[in-house]
């Protein structure tokens, strides 16, 4: 059974893992031109797991210890998962200890899989969601030691694959939008993203998204009489 | 820095990362009803959540010079066209990235 959940797992996380090749190893190069040792890299990859935070706190790294800036920086960059976390609430239940190395493996590549596909129906919905993103995990853990370790070796010629990343993204938001009823809510948050974009500095844009998009779903999407199940 | 500075630091982005993955299954647990507020954003955040992720992945693209964003937005053109046609998930996604590394690495 975990077998057929990982086979099924497996071929929507290709877009993932050529991303995620492409930007890990991006990090750990950076990570080991900045001379840190090997051991951070893999502790920070394994640890954190947040490619946008993970390039985002080289520089509080090198500069002088600051550990309240640390957690702030973690916090702001990160606050979107809070999201994430409130959209799969319905879809995590009942899937026992390993809902807990789910949550600890949430990231935006994993969730948008979580949330924007069904696990086929002859397979445990708990252990394909698991493998999606113990596989996603995998993949980064992979990426940012072997970019580490070979990174000075690997062809970087080739620029912009991380684009399959968005990719990914777009093409499962033109999955949700198929449905006529999903339309306003994935508007709203393209376009309370874009404008804090244009309105907000770059340190706080997602705060500020994040803010609008729960008011913005209020006002075009109010309460009906409705029961919990996605 | 020293190590045990370094590790702080590092701790601090392990706390803030793991606090803004688990908060909302602390706040809400299996076992205790769920607030209706809560259960009714639930339903909804899952849209609204990936229309931000589009825009977020493309939050570096610089719109204000050349190319002025034009690459991205061939490419999801094409992403959209190939997806509405052959409704195939990798497929959309391989031939918008050939035509965004075509275009980014001036291959034509």
């Amino acid at each position: 059974m975990k077998l057929k959940a990982l086979k099924a797992a497996f071929p929507l996380t290709l877009p993932v893992l050529t991303g995620y090749m492409f930007l890990g190893i991006a990090y750990g190069l950076l990570m080991s031109n900045q001379g840190f040792s090997i051991v951070w890299t893999i502790l920070i990859s394994s640890a954190v797991f947040a490619g946008a935070l993970q390039f985002a706190s080289i520089p509080l790294l090198t500069a002088a210890f600051n550990p309240i800036a640390a957690l702030l920086l973690a916090l702001l960059v990160n606050i979107r998962h809070i999201f994430y976390g409130i959209a799969l609430l319905g879809k995590y239940r009942k899937i026992g200890v390993k809902k807990n190395i789910m949550i600890f493996t949430l990231a935006d590549e994993a969730f948008s899989i979580n949330v924007a596909t069904n696990h086929p129906p002859d397979i445990d919905a708990g252990w394909y969601y698991f493998f999606v993103n113990l596989l996603c995990y995998s993949y980064w853990q992979l990426a940012c030691f072997s970019g580490h370790l070979l990174g000075a070796w690997i062809p970087d010629d080739i620029i912009g694959l991380d684009f399959v990343l968005t990719a990914l993204f777009f093409v499962l938001f033109l999955n949700q939008w198929k449905k006529k009823e999903n339309r306003k809510n994935l508007l709203v948050g393209v376009f309370a993203t874009a404008l804090s974009l244009f309105i907000v500095s770059r340190a706080q844009f997602l705060l500020v998204a994040m803010i609008l998009i729960v008011g913005l779903i209020f006002i075009v999407d109010p309460i009906k009489g409705e029961s919990h199940e996605q | 820095m020293n190590n045990n500075q370094m590790l702080i630091t590092v701790a601090m982005l392990v706390v803030g990362t793991v606090f803004t993955r688990f908060l909302p299954f602390i706040a809400f647990p299996e076992h205790k009803p769920i607030p209706k507020v809560i259960t009714y954003l639930g339903l909804r955040l899952p849209y609204a959540t990936m229309g931000m992720l589009v825009v977020y992945a493309l939050k570096d693209t610089k719109l204000t010079e050349s190319p002025y964003g034009i690459f991205e937005l061939l490419s999801l053109v094409v992403i959209a066209v190939v997806h509405y046609f052959k409704n195939n998930t990798l497929l959309s996604i391989s031939a918008g990235v050939i035509v965004y590394l075509i275009l980014v690495n001036g291959w034509i």
